[in-house]
This record gives C-alpha cells, structure tokens and sequence, in this order.
C-alpha cells in the first residue's frame, strides 16, 4: 500500500488492485463487514420509504394514541411499534425519518469536505500566509465546542433542518482541512510532485490532479467519521428544538416531542433513539474498518 | 520549558483575538436591530431609541464599537441579562461551579472504568473480553447521549425508583453555597443526608456525560498499550525474567498513558457541549442549561458571554493539556 500511495494513481489496472487490496483488508474484519449489510440496509429502507412504511408517517389515527408496541398486551398489530401522542405509526415515521438522516449525513459530508479540501489544499500548497491565515481561522472555529457553535449558528441563521446541516457543516469542515493541510504538505516536496512540476504543470493541476489523488485515503476515513457525527449532531439540535421542526420525522425530532412521555409511553422515546444508535454504529463500524484497511501499519502485523 | 510556555502562548493570540471578533460580530449578523431586539415585545419610541444607540455606542464605527466591547471584557463586564437584568458574569459564576461538577465526575467516571478496562483489553487481545468492551466502546461512542439519558431515566428513576428525574438536589435541602460544588458544600455543612441526595441527583448525569469521554479513553488507552507492548523495551523486560504483572504496570502503562492524557485533555470541549445535552436532560443548573435557554429566550448578551467564556475556558484547559504534555514528554519541547 505504502508502495502505491508514492506512485500517483495513474491508470485504471492501478487502481483497480489498491480497491481489491482494500477489500481483502476491509472484509477480514467481521464489525465493518456487519457494519456495511446494516447501512446498505437503511439506504434501501431511505430509497423505498414510502413503499416499506405501513402507513403514512403523518397521518394520525385519533383512536389508537399511544398504544404499545404490537408485544404488549394492549399492543395494536396495525402498529407494530406503536403509535405517539397523536397517534402516528412510530415504525413509518421511523422509516421516513431514515432518509432524512442519511440525507443530513451526505449533505454535511459533501459540503464539509468540498470547503475543506479547497481550503486545506490551499494552505498546504501555497504555505505562508496564506497558510497561517486560513489555519487561524480553523483554530478559532475549532476553539469552541461544536455542538454549542452549531447552536448558535443555527441561533443567527433561525431553526430548521437546512440551517442545521450548514452550521454542522461548518463546525465539522476544520478537522477536514487540517487533514488535507497535513497530507499536502507531506506529499508537495515529493519527487512525483516535483517531476510534474518540471514538466510544466501549473498550480491547480498539481494541487488537484498530482497531490490531492494521494491524499484520498484518510480523507475517506475522515469523512465516514463525520458523516456519523454529523448524524448525532444533527438528531441532537433536533432534539434541543433548532433542527429539523416538528411534524418532521427527523429521529432527534421525534425524541424531543416525545420527551413528556417517557415515563408514561417510554416506547416513543425508545425507537427513535435506538434507530440513530444503530445508523451511527453501522457507520463507525464501517469507518473503523476502512481505517484498519488503509493503515499499512497494521496491515503487516 | 518556559520558552516553550511562551511560544504557545504567543501562539494563541490570534485565535483569542478571533474569538473575541467572533462574539462581538454574533450580535451584529443577528437578523434585527440589536436595540430592538433588547426593547422586546414593548418596542420604543423614535426619541428613546437614539438615546440608547447612543448609550450603547451603536452609532460609533464598527471598528470603535470592537474596542470598546474589548475593553470591556478586558474590565471583566461581560454586560447584563435581558432577561434577568443580572450582570452576566454574576449569574456565570453561580452557575459554572454545577457544571464543573458534574463535568469532573463524569471525567474521573470515564477515566476510573476506561483506563483499567482498556488496559486489560490490550492485554488479552483478542479475547472475548476485548472483543466485549471494544463493542461495548464502539456502541458508547456512537451513542446519541440525550436519548441515553432518556433512557437511563425510564430504567433508574421510572422502574426502579432509585434516583431522582432532575436537579441538583432535593428541594427540601436548603444550603447556601460556599465552594458552589454540592457535593463539597453538603460535606463541609456535615449534612450527610443531603450529601447522599446530592450523590443521588449527580449519578446519573455523571454517567450520560462519561459516556462517550469513557468510549473514547479505553479505545485509545488500547491502542496505545497495543503499540507499547509491542516495543523492544517490553520484550527486553519480559527477557529479564520480570513478571507480567510488572511489565504491564511499569514498564508499559507509563509510556502508554502519554497519549491518553492528553486524550482527556482534549475532550474538555466535547464535556461542555455535551453538558448542553446532559443538562438539558435532567434539569442541571449549569452553563449548558443557562446557554440552551439563553438561546431560546433569545437572551443575546448571555449567549453572547456565555459563548466567549466557554470558548477561553476551552482554550484554557487545552493550552494547560500542552505545556503538562510537554512536561511529561521532553521531546515535546524541542520542535
């Protein structure tokens, strides 16, 4: 591996065996393997929601609030996991609010990493001041702890989903330019680089085509991290009442409506919560894997 | 060593500065007029309102406004509630001392069971018991704390009735503070039975903020020990003939620990956000708390404070983990 990340990914052969090595790495381990079969399973349950979910997730059967689980004694086996206190099926909204967290995910990871490559290549490969003007930036925003910059940004921008996921975005998108500042300024001074350098190509070439290729690897890592972080984070604003708004089948939503029942109704509370431990764990399982693949350290113990 | 500390130091300067430009532009970007927004639901009259944008010296350039709202901060006035119309740092003050406290005993929570159950996952790698308190990390790690909360409520308070649903302490304990932490202050008052319901009140907001601190600490504390053992210097002290026990405790939990203090360190900041949660939760009367509400009572002047306090405490502690780091590691020093 070691060996392929000092030669720039050049041709398709190439690239297709360091994703054939990835595999071989990424499969032995059985957490991420499980990992990948569960979030595989929840983009499918997001894509079909409305075809899976047995009822509408908004639709609310005024007969039947709060009734249990379909395992209760008093359970409903209309609702298999019950319905809220204004009688909505727990499981649809369940499903239903799957894509909004898959969808929170990719878009804070997309937009995290797209401003924090652009700025963390940036700062690697000019250095200087521009270096140090865009790492200063990164160091105030990481000063603050990022739940709380999140709320106030959402504060300034008002409550709602979008808001959310831009203020999430922004407080997860430093550690992505750190990373990228890092691994260009490790590779820049390489002979690869150097060699193309000499051949005449110009400053975006060599920053996006030449070096950034071979950054690729702990990006991904970080990006699966903050992809479930980003989950957390959001379900966690939903949960404080400046993300995504009610009726919204958002999971964090969902909890912070049904928190007044929780002694009465605990299953309304218990599900929602449940669903975002499982996403976020399928997600770390899965980036844990990736890590341990594209380490070559531990690869040869 | 004290260059170092200098370095560092000068090495932050810009970041307070920013930090301090951050909060001082957060009630400017704010949709509406700040003297406005300050006036609430009343509204004034065209008259008063010159009179208060000059009070307040919104009419000076933005540039002088900056300084002056520095030179207050440097003056420790951090400005007055909108709501409660109390000085910011009088109420930060009353307030921080809860939220210290629980934070520290999450964190010895998080140390006392992550350490020991990390180190014994290195051990026995591989395991059915690293393989049971690594996924049993992962889970912690990957947990949504406030529903974790939740939960531990239904189970503790609900079920079984053993501990209290929110607060500091029972309402029938009156006491008034001396160090601010309840649990110090009930002691120093020799009052046990209210020390027993602060501990009650304390448990299990200790354990949801410990949570994820404690995931974190035993994975990295057997990664670490992972990499440690494996050194030439471990196997040339199980070659002399030293018992295990004596090379785990010795010769590699010390070299192993570096990376995990300052693993704690770092998660200073994620204890305050979590606080926001974990305080929300149960009720806590603490800076998490005081922000939330803040936030929703659109209280700008406490969010305002509360938000550059927080961020210099960060700071703070972070720069204190870097000079202990340097302290403890002298290779440290030399970049």
């Amino acid at each position: 591996m070691s060996q392929l990340q000092a030669t720039p990914v050049a041709d398709k052969a190439d690239l297709g065996a360091s994703l054939r090595e990835f595999w071989h790495y990424f499969s032995v381990n059985r957490g991420a393997v499980i990992g990948l079969v569960v979030f595989t399973l929840l983009v499918l349950v997001a894509i079909f929601a409305p075809l899976i979910a047995p009822h509408s997730p908004d639709q609310q059967f005024r007969d039947a609030i709060l009734t249990p689980p379909v395992w209760d004694a008093m359970g409903d086996p209309r609702f298999l996991l019950g319905t809220d206190p204004v009688g909505r099926d727990v499981l649809s909204r369940l499903i239903h609010g799957a894509r909004y967290s898959l969808f929170i995910g990719l878009f804070v990871v997309v937009g995290a990493l797209f401003v924090g490559v652009i700025l963390g290549v940036l700062a690697g490969y000019f250095g200087g001041w521009v270096d140090a003007l865009i790492m200063r930036v990164m160091d105030i925003i990481l000063a603050f702890p990022s739940l709380l910059l999140a709320l106030v940004l959402v504060a300034i921008l008002g409550p709602g989903l979008f808001n959310a996921m831009v203020a999430i975005a922004v407080v997860l998108q430093p550690h992505f330019a750190r990373l990228v500042r890092a691994a260009v300024m490790a590779e820049k001074n390489r002979e690869y680089v150097t060699a193309a350098k000499m051949s005449g190509a110009g400053h975006l070439r060599l920053m996006l085509v030449t070096i950034l290729p071979n950054c690729l690897g702990p990006l991904i890592v970080q990006a699966t991290l903050s992809f479930s972080n980003a989950i957390l984070d959001a379900a966690a604003l939903g949960f404080l009442g400046m993300g995504a708004q009610p009726p919204t089948p958002e999971w964090g939503t969902m909890l912070a409506t049904a928190r007044e029942f929780i002694l009465r109704a605990p299953w309304v509370v218990t599900f929602p919560g449940l669903a975002i431990l499982i996403t976020v764990l399928a997600i770390n399982l899965i980036g844990d894997g990736m890590r341990d693949a594209l380490d070559p350290k531990l690869k040869r113990s | 060593m004290l260059n170092f500390i200098l370095r560092r130091l000068a090495l932050i300067v810009p970041t307070v500065i920013g930090i301090t430009l951050c909060a001082f532009f957060f009630v400017r970007v704010l949709p509406g007029d700040p003297i406005l927004a300050m006036a609430g639901q009343h509204g004034v009259t065209p008259e008063r309102y010159e009179i208060l944008r000059e009070q307040f010296g919104y009419n000076l350039p933005l540039w002088q406004q900056y300084f002056n709202y520095l030179g207050n901060v440097l003056q420790g006035n951090f400005g007055v509630s909108l709501a409660t119309k109390r000085p910011v740092i009088t109420e930060f003050m009353t307030l921080f001392p809860a939220t210290i406290e629980l934070a520290l005993v999450a964190m010895i929570f998080a140390v006392v069971v992550g350490i020991p159950a990390g180190i014994f996952a290195a051990v026995k790698r591989g395991s059915w018991f690293d393989q049971l308190t690594m996924g049993v990390a992962l889970t912690g790690y990957s947990m949504p704390i406030f529903w974790w909360g939740l939960l531990l409520i239904i189970f503790f308070s609900g079920y079984l009735g053993w501990t209290p649903v929110s607060g500091r302490i029972a309402l029938t304990f009156f006491l008034r503070p001396i160090t601010g932490f309840m649990l110090i202050d009930t002691l120093l008052y020799g009052n046990w039975p209210a020390f027993v319901s602060a501990l009650r009140h304390l448990i299990l907001p200790a354990v949801v903020l410990g949570t994820i601190p404690l995931a974190v600490i035993a994975r990295q504390t057997r990664s670490a020990m992972l990499e440690v053992l494996g050194e030439d210097y471990v196997r040339t002290a199980r070659a002399k003939g030293l018992s295990a026990r004596r090379v785990v405790n010795v010769h590699a939990l010390r070299n192993a620990l570096i990376p995990v203090i300052t693993t704690i360190g770092l998660q200073v900041g994620l204890l305050l956000g979590g606080a926001i949660l974990t305080e929300t939760i149960f009720s806590w009367p603490g800076i998490g708390k005081w922000m939330i509400d803040s936030i929703s009572k659109r209280d700008y002047v406490v969010v305002q404070s509360g938000l550059l306090l927080i961020a210099l405490i960060v700071m703070a502690v972070n720069l204190a983990v870097d000079v202990l780091y340097a302290v403890i590691n002298p290779r440290i020093r030399v970049k």
